[in-house]
């Protein structure tokens, strides 16, 4: 240990430190030795250390205020974690403590500097400021974001294990104080489920530091809770939100293993019992540490067993600040002066260099000190009230919002302090009302009255005579709220905004009242009538890493993805599915589906399964060309587009038997179209007979291309008669394929070579692929990836949708005019399409190809084409170098102006520089007549 | 996050559901000017108030719902299978008001 003398006192009672178990960590580069059940903080206040921040905005030495959660001067970083609110965090052994916002150092720091200039840092000041020229705009971000708080996340760490959690319970109790322990044992004696959720390590709330008599009531009613299995406890745990239909969102925070958990509970009836939040007084000096509130002085000294100071004023204005006097006289502090808010005392000013050293009074006494106590009044944290509907109102008896009372559903009740005030008995006997109406209810039972709790009047005591800060996360003083009413901004959300008060990582919960008492006394208005913000979810941070929670990204694979992990296939990620992109060289694989055979995995490739009489009309209907002639053996290609006439998917679909169809989709498209199919069957034709079955990953599908498929099919397949004649083009045949049966294998034409797409059950994709393989080794077949077919597709000019096509693009604009009939009585997007035909072609974007006049280049997808004065007029949609005939090759969407063949385009590269460009007469660079793929 | 009381399903989570949108009828075809279908297409009257739209059940019975829900509350008082006619009452199908076990059961 190192620095001042042990501020530790002797043993408290109902202190959670663990005097045999030290713990040692370093703060601040320096060792030092805590006790098991310390926070971070009583840990350092222990061995003397006070001060564990700079400000904001000033870079005020800041110490402890509350002692809880929220205390805005206690955020540290903890090893790799930022924002660790540092009076609420466990200590543990070993941890690597630091300052945050301290560039260089706590002890000495450049932008002290600010407090001088202070009178430039008003509120308003970023927005009036860095506002012009706007291309200093990254210069000010740069200087502004090295003062700006925030600790230091390490770019190296991986995502850490959290973890989400589902519940449905009768009752969810936040808050476990004296009236929500009392809520959640009543509300499981009437039968129900009960979920128990409480911030802090401990049951009791204010119980824990509140005297022997407090301690005793508090452990009956710990065992009352857990004499009750049905009651599920939840500590360092906090209801972050209150949705529709009693959506609760809980985090838990270093559970099981995770950093933190979100627990989204689906409860019957919510309690809110978050108890009261003691209120900061403004005055100057407010901030100092040494300025304390008075449940601080109680936490530090009955919980943590430490003293928080010498020589003690001590401004009180209600019980609980004349128990701090109480608990300091006790345990040896001299309080050298009480001042009653009750009867109309206070303060002045606190000063002090870098920490309290006086207190000067309104007699102009000045009191040399080291700890100065408030207890001047308290905020309702209506936050879950708030979400279910309740909008608080002012009492101006108990100076504090509380809930209205209107507003709330029958499912969201309230209790304890968030109401009324009361002996530790009326609380218990009002959380017991109210456990026992939340139980009934979430049961179904009406349930019985919850009494009323009442507020005992207490002094309106906002600000001393001195301007201080009433948001010490973001340093905002009572003076900016002023200025800011000054300047128009006078009600309560706009001064919010304005000044930021409010805003920070305390979001309210010490600083709303403050902010609204001061703007009622600029302005002039009564409180009631300027009214409260409105607190919106989440009640306390969350970490990004809680909402993501475990990454559950699925991933789906062909049944030969082992196959092409052994053999080189490069991982492409295409939407869930994992496929080989190439396996070295896509230019070599391409070429030898020219030259010889190649087989591709593309199992991905959405499947349905269509049965039944009416499929025909269905296909009529979805797709733009007609279905109705389609034979048994027969596959033909359709366009689907969607009721605004745009391409939605296209695909082939077979038909097998009488009654029964393979439709196949784009592999991004399959669950689309699916539920497309599905949308028509059920709300418009659900008389039409049509079974839909997604078949996806039913079958393994392989595509054979190239011009010796015929041959090496007809080494596999057996049953199916393989001659042009037996089986052409856009055919289809089922049979056995290398000893498997129920194949489903047609010849299309994708790369443009002689082409089998087979469909085989799925647990034999394997076996098949590895079997096409063996057969073909004398023919020189190789698998080839995706690449390797999106270069060899666009040789043949074929259009992927989604690539070639965007959400705008027509079918007559995709090249695809000529497929839709407009003489069928009915299809998806017919109306539009009609229109479309008829006034839209002459200005409608078009598909065209593009040769770039080097031979050499290759525009990258998305390069513009521009006009001679720069206009926009397309865009390159694909762009390969294409290895069959040794020169780039495009697809764009192009201008009809520029569309004509022939017509030589300027394309702009993104990296600058122009190309050229010839539009060609058709899209396929290789056989356009089709000869090879009809071979 | 709102239920929706699917009426195959009972009452789940919306999160388990697509919203569709308005329920808008199809105008036929054949007689439709350009501005009918427009307003079929495009406009939604996006009230403060009912309004009768679909739901798929994604993730659940995959079927199409049409829900009768209030925009404000978030209140709906009648879901039937989509292309059926005759509303349902909610009440009927999401049983007790409380959480319960619709969520984790689904047997309805």
């Amino acid at each position: 240990m190192t620095g001042a003398a042990s501020r530790r006192l002797p043993a408290q009672a109902g202190e959670l430190v663990d005097r045999s178990r030290p713990l040692a960590f370093r703060w601040d580069g320096r060792s030092y030795v805590g006790l098991e059940g310390d926070t971070i903080v009583s840990a350092l206040l222990a061995c003397g250390v006070d001060v564990f921040s700079r400000s904001f905005k000033y870079s005020r030495s800041r110490g402890v205020l509350s002692a809880s959660f929220v205390d805005p001067g206690c955020t540290v970083q903890v090893d790799d974690e930022p924002n660790v609110r540092g009076a609420h965090r466990r200590l543990a052994a070993g941890m690597d403590v630091r300052p945050q916002n301290v560039w260089p150092s706590l002890r000495f720091d450049v932008k002290t500097a600010n407090g001088l200039v202070g009178r430039f840092l008003t509120a308003g000041f970023y927005y009036k400021t860095f506002i012009k020229p706007q291309r200093l705009w990254p210069a000010y971000q740069q200087v502004l974001s090295r003062f700006a708080s925030g600790g230091v996340t390490s770019r190296q760490n991986a995502h850490g294990y959290y973890d989400k959690r589902y519940v449905h319970v009768d009752v969810v109790v936040a808050g476990a104080g004296p009236a929500g322990l009392a809520a959640a044992v009543a509300a499981a004696d009437t039968g129900a489920g009960v979920l128990l959720v409480e911030e802090e390590y401990e049951l009791g709330g204010h119980l824990r530091f509140s005297g022997e008599e407090s301690l005793s009531t508090l452990s009956e009613l710990r065992a009352q809770v857990a004499a009750r299995p049905s009651i599920e406890v939840m500590t360092d745990a906090v209801v972050t939100g209150r949705y529709d239909d009693n959506w609760v969102a809980v985090l838990q925070r270093n559970v099981g293993g995770a950093i933190e958990r979100l627990v989204k509970v689906r409860a019957g009836v919510l309690v809110a019992a978050p108890g009261l939040i003691e209120r900061p007084y403004v005055f100057a000096g407010n901030d100092l540490p040494g300025v304390m509130l008075s449940t601080a002085v109680r936490r530090l000294v009955n919980l943590y067993a430490v003293k928080p100071g010498e020589r003690a004023v001590v401004l009180t204005a209600n019980a609980d600040g004349d128990a701090a006097v109480a608990d300091l006289t006790r345990v040896g502090v001299n309080v050298v002066r009480v001042l009653d808010g009750r009867a109309g005392e206070t303060i002045r000013r606190a000063t002090g260099r870098g920490r309290l050293q006086a207190v000067e009074l309104e007699d102009g006494t000045v009191l040399p000190t080291d700890l100065l106590v408030t207890a001047t009044g308290w905020t309702a944290p209506t936050s879950l009230i708030n979400m279910a509907g309740d909008r608080p109102v002012w009492n101006p008896t108990a100076a504090r919002f509380v809930p209205s009372g209107d507003g709330l559903p029958p499912t969201v009740l309230a209790t304890g302090g968030l109401v009324g005030d009361g002996s530790t008995d009326e609380l218990i006997a009002h959380g017991r009302a109210a456990g026992t109406l939340a139980g009934d209810r979430a049961q179904g039972r009406a349930g019985g009255g919850v009494p009323d709790l009442a507020c005992e009047p207490h002094p309106g005591m906002f600000r001393a005579s001195t301007h201080g800060f009433v948001d010490f996360s973001e340093d905002v003083s009572s003076k900016d709220v002023v200025a800011a009413a000054k300047e128009g901004y006078d009600s309560s959300e706009l001064v919010k905004r304005f000044t930021t008060a409010t805003m920070g990582p305390s979001q309210g919960k010490l600083e709303t009242i403050n902010t609204i008492a001061v703007l009622s006394e600029a302005t002039g208005r009564a409180i009631e009538d300027l009214g409260t913000t409105v607190w919106r979810p989440p009640y306390a941070p969350i970490s990004l890493g809680a909402l993501a929670g475990r990454i559950f990204e699925p991933t789906r694979v062909s049944p030969m993805q082992g196959w092409h992990e052994g053999h080189g296939g490069v991982p492409l990620l295409a939407g869930q599915w994992i496929r080989p992109d190439h396996y070295g060289d896509a230019a070599q694989e391409a070429r030898n589906v020219r030259e010889n055979v190649g087989i591709i995995d593309v199992t991905p490739l959405g499947k349905l399964e269509l049965s039944g009489p009416d499929v025909p009309r269905l296909l009529n209907l979805v797709y733009v060309n007609k279905w109705s002639k389609l034979a048994v053996g027969s596959v033909r290609y359709g366009v689907m587009c969607a009721e605004d006439g745009v391409v939605m998917d296209d695909g082939v679909t077979g038909r097998l038997d009488e009654d029964r169809y393979l439709m196949s989709t784009t592999s991004s498209g399959a669950a689309t179209v699916w539920e497309w199919l599905e949308n028509w069957l059920q709300t418009a034709h659900s008389d039409w007979r049509v079974h839909v079955t997604p078949v996806t990953t039913a079958y393994a599908s392989i595509n054979v291309a190239g011009p010796k498929s015929r041959e090496l099919m007809q080494r596999v397949v057996e049953g199916v008669e393989l001659s042009t004649e037996a089986f052409g083009y856009m055919q289809v045949r089922q049979g056995r394929i290398a000893g498997v049966d129920d194949c489903v294998m047609w010849r299309i034409g994708f790369t443009g070579e002689l082409s089998y797409e087979m469909h085989v059950p799925a647990s034999y994709g394997l076996h098949v692929w590895e079997a096409l393989l063996q057969a073909g080794e004398d023919l020189g077949i190789r698998a080839f990836g995706v690449e390797a077919q999106r270069i060899l597709r666009l040789e043949k000019g074929h259009l992927i949708v989604a690539q070639d096509t965007d959400g705008l693009t027509r079918a007559h604009s995709a090249g695809l005019g000529g497929m839709v009939k407009l003489d069928k009585d009915d299809f998806a997007g017919k109306p539009e399409l009609a229109w479309h035909e008829r006034y839209g072609l002459a200005t409608a974007p078009r598909l065209v190809a593009l040769q770039p006049v080097d031979a050499t280049a290759v525009p990258p997808e998305a390069s513009q084409i521009i006009s001679s004065n720069g206009d926009i007029l397309g865009r390159v949609t694909s762009s390969r170098m294409s290895p069959t005939l040794g020169h780039g090759v495009c697809l764009a969407q192009v201008d009809p102006a520029v569309a004509a063949a022939g017509t030589v385009v300027t394309i702009r590269l993104p990296g600058g520089g122009d190309i050229r460009a010839t539009v060609q007469e058709d899209l396929a660079f290789v056989d356009p007549e089709g000869v090879r793929l009809r071979a | 996050m709102i239920r929706i009381p699917c009426p195959h399903c009972s009452a789940r989570n919306s999160a388990e559901f697509r919203h569709v949108g308005e329920a808008a009828a199809r105008p036929d075809p054949s007689t439709v000017t350009p501005e009918q279908w427009r307003v079929y297409l495009y406009e939604r009257s996006n009230p403060a108030g009912w309004i009768t739209e679909t739901w798929f059940h994604t993730m659940g019975c995959r079927r199409f719902i049409t829900v009768e829900r209030h925009t404000v509350t978030n209140e709906i008082r009648s879901v039937r299978p989509a292309g059926s006619s005759g509303p349902e009452p909610a009440e009927a199908l999401s049983g007790r008001a409380d959480a319960g076990s619709p969520d984790a059961g689904g047997q309805a």
